[in-house]
């Protein structure tokens, strides 16, 4: 199934406006109509997209956009931005109660994996925070519900509290929390059974509960694959009891998890920890900011826009691709280019954060050469002024000289000399690309120190 | 005729049927109360078909997880088909479109119900797979008491030998419905509890084999690998076997759900597709999403916690379940 990510998405949107050379409100409205789809299809709500493109849009008409060099990188930072800012921080903190034990109530659908996130949390508690968890088996509903909390207790070595499946919910949630008192237990995890969000029955069960243990946490637990219905999920425990934390599972999947954004919208309650495997100790705290690139399935570009946003000058880049279409590209340049691609930071860094680079195999372990950089700029340097303009100039006694003045073997001078051509020549063949043809964008650009 | 019409002529046929169509209509009352009032309403709300009409339209799609691919297609069939007829009034395209949503529910043989593969007079063996949580183990046990209840000899072979407690929840719903489940202890190789389930079914004359297995995120290989080794070490006991490979999705799923049937479609040549937690959402347009995109048909869905409450999938039934509130209307 192909999911294409917004930053895909907005590629070709964009690549039908360039050339035109300024953003139109009808442009504007086609890279909402992408954004609105990109979220859609990570499944985020329609009314909480409705609202959120609304926003981008207003933005997006302004001049922030428009006057941009780069207006689909802009449509993305403002997408970030928004998203981030609406998913709030980072809050993985657990309420401590002041007269122990704490209790924490976990609640949600069947099968979202409200016992395993349990036994997880208590493991959380007892090796980050040095707690001394109880956990509690409330679920007497699906059969054997009660020996999967036990075994997980047992894999831990937690303590679990349980009477069976014919004793009554709310009895041995209060007896667990007795109990935990006299062996001196500082946390009570109840584990509740799974229910629809509309049998009324067993919503009610849980508020009495809260009654009667008045729990200082209260989590839903979320399947991060959850769909629209997410938001009526959310609203409704959140409704009835007033929920304190989201718990998403399963995100190790591969599901764009835009569930996280409706409920964070609807309920404005924190998301405090993420599911991201089955051992138990694989839960960790919410990060907005890679929930925001998730969603939007585009890996850290956001993160690389901004270096790049930090480090370039707008004006020189204009510059620069002015000399790349009249081919009057100079080593100069070039050095100037590696200058600013270095001051981004490392550079299989940077070759991180790009989407899909992790996926590819042949970059997936690529160590890349700092050290080649310094060669080529050591090359460059050893060069004269004429030398740096004109490349013809190029003998075998420039060539010797300059490799003595690198410290550089003469072939790697030759080598830089050819990658240097043939750059020039993929310039040509890009700067006829923009005007309209189709090239061979594939290929890329072959730099000489990659 | 209006299309309507032909719906409810086909359900006051027989009284059975009407049975049927009354458990659905229970089951789904949520689904269909949010879908059918949201297509009223819209219609009500917009005398005029424009633009705005349409993208209300794609959301209330969209709102019941339809894949967006499938709506985005849909919406745009319906636009060049109001163009086409010349339709203005939006009462006028109500009719079409629900046209157009029953011809994607049910495909070229629109009614049909796909029955589980059940060899005559010798051993099935059918395979449950998925992911986590979507409630294969459940659906097992119902299963296992329907056929039991037909006067089958059922046996279980509990195969998710990973998750903490699946044993168990299997071995309960196998005293429930009195049948017996072969099992080895947790941590044990799920391909080597297949091979005794076999020859235990084999050997006791079972009917019907029943197999378990752990849930399993799609994206992991390790996995996934796993399950095409499970599947292969029936296939080489019993040439023709898996004879149904279900693969169980939860009806709250949004778009992944797509990715969940291409996936374990490809690791495990699903045959058909069990439909879990439908009573509880306002969702099922996840069916229409597949049924389009990949061809698999749902053979039975879940529409209650209780014993009986696994019916097979009926799309006449379902799709009047649906747009009940709209017939009754007219």
């Amino acid at each position: 199934m192909a999911f294409e990510g917004l930053a895909d998405r907005l590629q070709s949107t964009i690549k039908k406006m360039t050339g035109k050379g300024k953003v139109t409100e009808q442009d504007v409205k086609e890279m909402a109509r992408e954004v609105r789809l990109a979220l859609l299809e990570a499944d985020v709500n329609f009314k909480v997209v409705k609202d959120f493109v609304k926003k981008i849009k207003e933005r997006a008409v302004g001049a922030e956009v428009i006057d941009s060099l780069t207006p689909g990188q802009q449509v993305i930072k403002i997408v970030k931005e928004e998203l981030t800012a609406l998913m709030g921080g980072e809050q993985s903190k657990i309420a401590v109660s002041e007269r122990p034990p704490t209790v924490i109530m976990m609640v949600g659908l069947q099968g979202a994996g409200k016992t395993t996130t349990s036994g997880k949390l208590a493991n959380l508690l007892r090796k980050k925070h040095n707690r001394k968890p109880l956990l509690v088996a409330c679920d007497v509903y699906r059969p054997a519900a009660i020996d999967q909390l036990e075994t997980v207790g047992k894999q831990l070595g937690i303590p679990v509290f349980s009477q069976g499946t014919e004793a009554n919910p709310v009895d041995i949630a209060n007896e667990a929390i007795q109990h935990a008192k006299d062996e001196h237990l500082d946390y009570v995890i109840i584990d509740t059974a799974g229910r629809l969000h509309i049998d009324e029955n067993l919503m009610n069960e849980l508020t009495t509960i809260k009654n009667n243990v008045s729990p200082d946490e209260i989590f839903l637990v979320v399947d991060a694959m959850t769909g629209q219905d997410a938001v009526n999920v959310a609203e409704t425990f959140d409704g009835v009891l007033d929920v304190s934390g989201v718990v998403l599972t399963k995100l190790d999947g591969d599901t764009r998890g835009g569930a996280a954004l409706s409920i964070r919208a609807v309920t404005n309650k924190p998301i405090k920890f993420v599911g991201m495997g089955e051992k138990l100790d694989e839960l960790e705290a919410f990060h907005p900011e890679r929930m925001a690139s998730r969603i939007l399935g585009m890996g850290d570009v956001l993160t690389l826009i901004e270096k790049a946003q930090d480090n370039v000058d707008e004006k020189k880049a204009k510059e620069l691709e002015e000399k790349m279409r009249s081919q009057t590209f100079t080593f100069d340049d070039f050095l100037e280019q590696m200058d600013q691609v270095k001051s981004m930071g490392p550079l299989d860094e940077i070759l991180g954060m790009l989407p899909g680079a992790s996926k590819m195999k042949g970059l997936k372990n690529v160590q890349i050469d700092e050290k080649q950089l310094v060669h080529v700029e050591a090359i460059i340097q050893s060069m004269t002024k004429k030398e740096r303009k004109d490349p013809s100039l190029m003998n075998a006694g420039r060539k010797k000289r300059i490799a003595k003045g690198s410290g550089r073997p003469v072939s790697e001078v030759n080598r830089l000399l050819k990658q240097f051509e043939e750059m020039k020549k993929m310039m040509k063949q890009m700067s006829g690309m923009q005007s309209g043809k189709k090239g061979k964008r594939k290929k890329g650009m072959n730099l000489p120190f990659m | 005729m209006s299309f309507f019409k032909k719906l409810k002529d086909t359900f006051a046929q027989s009284k059975e049927s009407e049975e049927i169509s009354d458990k659905y209509k229970e089951g789904l009352s949520k689904t269909r109360a949010s879908f059918s009032t949201k297509l009223n309403d819209l219609v009500a709300r917009y005398r005029k078909v424009d633009e705005d009409f349409f993208e209300d339209l794609e959301e209330i799609l969209i709102s019941a997880d339809v894949g967006v691919n499938t709506v985005m297609t849909l919406v745009e069939e319906l636009e060049m088909e109001a163009k086409r007829q010349n339709i203005k009034d939006a009462r006028d395209l109500k009719e079409v479109i629900s046209e157009k949503l029953v011809a994607i529910y049910a495909g070229e043989d629109f009614g049909k119900q796909v029955p589980l593969n059940l060899q005559e007079n010798d051993l099935s063996v059918i395979l449950f797979v998925g992911v986590n949580g979507v409630g294969k183990t459940t659906s097992i046990g119902k299963l296992a008491y329907q056929l039991s209840q037909e006067g089958k000899k059922v046996l279980l072979v509990a195969g998710d030998t990973f998750r903490a407690g699946a044993i168990q929840q299997l071995s309960v719903w196998g005293e429930r419905v009195g049948v017996d489940v072969i099992k080895q202890s947790e941590g044990s190789d799920p391909a080597a509890v297949m091979f005794d389930g076999i020859k235990a079914a084999k050997s006791r004359g079972a009917d019907v084999l029943l197999c378990d297995t752990a849930g399993r995120l799609q994206n992991k290989v390790n996995l996934m690998n796993e399950l095409t080794k499970v599947k292969r070490v029936i296939e080489r006991e019993i040439p023709g076997a898996p004879h149904d490979v279900l693969l169980v999705l939860d009806a709250t799923t949004g778009q992944n759900a797509l990715i969940q049937a291409k996936t374990f479609a490809e690791a495990t040549d699903v045959t058909g597709i069990v439909l879990t937690k439908l009573d509880g959402t306002a969702k099922g347009g996840i069916v229409l999403a597949i049924r389009k995109e990949l061809n698999i048909p749902v053979k039975y869905v879940g529409l209650g916690e209780k014993m009986t409450d696994l019916e097979p999938f009926n799309p006449e039934a379902f799709v009047y379940g649906l747009f009940s509130d709209m017939l009754t209307e007219e």
